[in-house]
C-alpha cells in the first residue's frame, strides 16, 4: 500500500515539479542565450552586466516586469484581456507531460520512467494541446480592441490552422513505422545510432515538421502575428508588465516543448551511440536525460540561428509556402512511406531514399506549375491582393 | 460514489454550464469560448468512457480547428456590434423555452428507459479503453466504404467553399 | 456507472442546443448550437458503444465529426458571403430568397 502511494502519487508529483521548474529555468536560460547568441551573431556582446556573463539578466528582467504597473487599458474587453495570457501559457506547459525526457532511472529498487505520463495516444495529445495555443493569441488580440492587435490575431489564426495540417501529416510516416502513438515507443524504436533515427528515414517529413513547428511557435521567419514593422507588436501590443511577460514566457516554452517533441520524434530521443546504456540502472537514466537535454538545447540554438538568418515572409508567401510546398511534401511522405513499407517489407534504407526522391519530384512539379502560372499571369497584369484578407481564402 | 462518478458529475456540470452559457451570452466570442469549454468537458467524458482516441480527435477537430474558424469569422466580420438586436423577446421566447423543457423531459424519459432496458447487457460492457489499433482495423476493413464516402463529403465541401468565395471576387472585379 | 447518466446528460445538452436555435437570431450562434446538438449525439454514441461493448459507436462519432467539419466550412463561407451582401447575419432579416 505504501509503495502504491509512493508510485501513484508522490513520484508523479516530484516529476511534475521537476519538469515545470526545468521549463521555467529553461525559459530564463533561453532569454539569456537568445540575447547572447544574437549578440554573438551580430558581432556585439549582448547583456553582460548583471552577474557573470550577464547570467542574472533574466532575473533582473523578471523583477522589472513584476514591479511595472499592471496597466489595463480602458477600451479592452476586461475578462478576456486578463484571461488571454493564461490561455497561451497553460497549453505550452501541459504539452510537455507526455514527452519522455530520458529512459528510466532506478532509485532504491524502484524503476521510474522519465516521463510524466505515458499515454497510448501521446502524439495526438501533443497535437491537441498545441492546437489550443492559438486561442491565447486570438483572444488576446481581439480583447485588446486595437486594429493592429486584431490584424495580428487574424494572421495568427490563419497561419496556425494552415501549418497545423502539415504538423499532423508529417508525423504519419513516423507513426507508420513505429506502429504506435506513444512517444516513448517511438523514441525506443529508433536505434542507438544516428543513422537509425527517423530524421534520415523521413527526411522531407522532418524538414516539413520542423518548419511547421517554427510557424506554430510564431518565431521568425513566421512571426507575422507580431511583425514589428507592420503591426507595432501584433497581438500583444496592449499588454504590459507581467501579462506581457507571460506571453513572452509562453513563446519560449512553446519553443522548448517543440524542440523536445522534434528530438523525440525524429532525432532519436535519448539515444546517442549507445552512450545512454552505459553505467548502472541509476547512471544510465541520468545520462539518457543529459543526452536528451543536450539535443533539445542544440535544437533550440537552431531556433535562434534561423531567427538571424532568414528574413520574415510576406503574408501571401507564407500561405503559398504552407499550402503549396509543405503540405504536398508531407502528403507525399505518407504515400511513399506506406507504399515502400509494403513493397520492400519495411526496409528503412529504401524508404529513406524514396522519401527524398519523391519530395524532390513534388517540389519540382509545384515549382514548375507556379512558374507557368506566373508567366501566364504576368501578361494579364495581376493586381497585388490585400495582405490580411488573403488569409480568408487560405483558411476556407 | 466512486472516482468515475465524481469525475462524471464534474465534467457533466461543466458541459452543461458551458452549453447554457453558449445560448445566453450576448457576444458571439463569449459564446464560442463557452462552446470550447463544453467540448473540453465532453472530451473528458470520452476519456471516462474509455474512448481515448475519440477524446483526442474531439479536441483536435472541434477545439483546434472548427472553433478557430468560428472565432476567425467572428473577428473578421467584427460581429460584436450587431449581436445586440438579436434574441427573441417576450412571449415567443417563453414559448421556445417551454417547448425546450418539454423536449428535455421527453429526452430524459427516453434516456432513463433506454438505460434500464440495456442494463442487462451492460454486464458485457468493458472498462478496458478501446485501442487506436482496434478503431483503425474496423475503420479500414469493415467500414471502408463509409470512410471513403466521408472523404467525398469533405471534397465536396472544399469545392463548395472555393466556389462560394470565388464568385464574390468576380462580382467585385 | 450506468448508461442512463450519460444519456440524460446527452439529452440535456441536445435540448440546450435546440433552445438556442429557437431563441437566438444570430446565425453564428445558431450554428454553434447545431454543433452542440451534434456533440450531444456523439456523447450518446460513445456511451452506448461502451455499454454494448462494441467499437462501432466510436466510428460513427468520426463520421459525425467529418460531416460537422464539412458543414462548418460551408456554413461559415455562406455566412461570410451573406454578410458581404446584406451587412447582417440576423436570420430574421435574411429571409428573402432573392439576393
Amino acid at each position: 500500500m505504501e509503495i502504491d502511494i509512493l508510485q501513484q502519487i508522490i513520484i508523479p508529483i516530484i516529476k511534475i515539479l521537476f519538469i515545470v521548474h526545468l521549463l521555467i529555468i529553461g525559459v530564463m536560460a533561453m532569454i539569456w542565450s537568445e540575447r547572447r547568441v544574437s549578440g554573438w551573431m551580430q558581432d556585439r556582446l549582448g547583456p553582460n552586466r548583471v552577474g557573470p556573463q550577464g547570467l542574472l539578466q533574466p532575473i533582473a528582467d523578471g523583477i522589472k516586469f513584476l514591479f511595472k504597473e499592471d496597466l489595463i487599458p480602458n477600451h479592452v474587453d476586461k475578462p478576456l484581456y486578463v484571461l488571454a495570457p493564461a490561455m497561451l501559457l497553460v497549453p505550452a506547459m501541459i504539452a510537455i507531460a507526455v514527452v519522455p525526457f530520458g529512459s528510466s532511472i532506478t532509485i532504491a529498487g524502484i524503476e521510474i520512467p522519465l516521463q510524466i505520463a505515458d499515454i497510448n495516444i501521446g502524439i495526438l495529445y501533443i497535437l491537441a494541446i498545441t492546437s489550443l495555443g492559438v486561442y491565447g493569441v486570438v483572444i488576446g488580440a481581439w480583447a485588446s480592441n486595437n486594429k493592429y492587435s486584431l490584424l495580428g490575431g487574424l494572421r495568427s489564426s490563419a497561419q496556425m490552422i494552415s501549418y497545423e495540417l502539415t504538423l499532423g501529416l508529417a508525423i504519419i510516416g513516423v507513426l507508420m513505422l513505429s506502429e504506435s502513438l506513444s512517444l516513448r515507443k517511438i523514441a525506443i524504436d529508433q536505434g542507438a545510432n544516428p543513422w537509425e533515427w527517423n530524421f534520415l528515414i523521413h527526411f522531407p517529413a522532418f524538414l516539413a515538421f520542423t518548419t511547421a513547428m517554427f510557424a506554430e511557435t510564431n518565431r521568425l521567419p513566421f512571426d507575422l502575428a507580431e511583425a514589428e514593422q507592420e503591426l507595432v507588436a501584433g497581438y500583444h501590443t496592449e499588454y504590459s508588465s507581467m501579462k506581457f511577460a507571460i506571453f513572452f514566457m509562453a513563446e519560449y516554452m512553446n519553443m522548448i516543448v517543440g524542440s523536445a517533441v522534434v528530438v523525440t520524434l525524429f532525432l532519436g530521443g535519448w539515444h546517442f551511440f549507445g552512450l545512454e546504456a552505459v553505467g548502472g540502472p541509476f547512471w544510465s537514466g541520468v545520462i539518457s536525460f543529459a543526452i536528451f537535454f543536450a539535443k533539445t538545447g542544440i535544437f533550440l540554438f537552431v531556433f535562434i540561428w534561423v531567427r538571424w538568418t532568414l528574413p520574415r515572409f510576406r503574408y501571401d508567401q507564407l500561405m503559398n509556402f504552407g499550402w503549396k510546398f509543405l503540405l504536398p511534401v508531407a502528403l507525399t511522405s505518407i504515400v511513399v512511406t506506406g507504399t515502400l513499407y509494403i513493397a520492400t517489407n519495411g526496409n528503412r534504407l529504401w524508404i529513406g531514399i524514396g522519401n527524398v526522391v519523391a519530395a524532390f519530384i513534388v517540389v519540382a512539379i509545384v515549382a514548375g506549375m507556379l512558374a507557368m502560372d506566373n508567366n501566364s499571369k504576368s501578361t494579364v497584369q495581376s493586381t497585388p491582393a490585400a495582405a490580411p484578407l488573403r488569409g480568408l481564402d487560405a483558411v476556407e | 460514489m466512486n472516482a468515475e462518478m465524481i469525475l462524471f458529475f464534474i465534467f457533466g456540470a461543466v458541459a452543461l454550464i458551458g452549453a447554457i452559457a453558449v445560448i445566453s451570452f450576448r457576444h458571439p466570442i463569449y459564446s464560442a469560448l463557452s462552446l470550447i469549454v463544453t467540448f473540453f468537458a465532453q472530451a473528458g467524458l470520452f476519456v471516462l468512457l474509455g474512448a481515448h482516441f475519440v477524446a483526442a480527435v474531439q479536441v483536435i477537430v472541434y477545439a483546434g480547428a472548427i472553433m478557430v474558424l468560428f472565432l476567425f469569422v467572428i473577428m473578421l466580420l467584427n460581429l460584436g456590434t450587431l449581436s445586440a438586436k438579436g434574441a427573441l423577446t417576450g412571449k415567443l421566447k417563453g414559448v421556445a423555452i417551454v417547448l425546450g423543457i418539454l423536449l428535455a423531459v421527453q429526452g430524459i424519459y427516453i434516456a432513463v428507459k433506454a438505460g434500464n432496458n440495456t442494463a442487462l447487457e451492460s454486464a458485457q460492457a468493458s472498462t478496458e479503453p478501446v485501442t487506436t489499433y482496434k478503431i483503425g482495423e474496423l475503420l479500414f476493413k469493415d467500414y471502408l466504404l463509409p470512410f471513403e464516402v466521408t472523404s467525398l463529403i469533405l471534397l465536396a465541401a472544399l469545392i463548395g467553399v472555393i466556389v462560394l468565395v470565388k464568385r464574390d471576387k468576380q462580382i467585385e472585379n | 456507472m450506468s448508461l442512463e447518466y450519460y444519456l440524460v446528460l446527452s439529452a440535456l445538452l441536445f435540448t440546450i442546443g435546440v433552445i438556442g436555435v429557437l431563441i437566438r437570431r444570430n446565425a453564428i450562434i445558431i450554428f454553434m448550437c447545431i454543433e452542440l446538438m451534434l456533440n450531444a449525439a456523439n456523447l450518446a454514441f460513445v456511451a452506448i458503444s461502451r455499454d454494448l461493448g462494441q467499437v462501432e459507436g466510436q466510428l460513427f462519432v468520426f463520421f459525425v465529426m467529418a460531416v460537422a467539419a464539412a458543414e462548418v466550412a460551408i456554413g461559415l463561407a455562406i455566412i461570410v458571403s451573406v454578410f458581404k451582401h446584406r451587412e447582417t447575419i440576423n436570420v430574421d432579416e435574411v429571409n428573402s430568397l432573392k439576393g
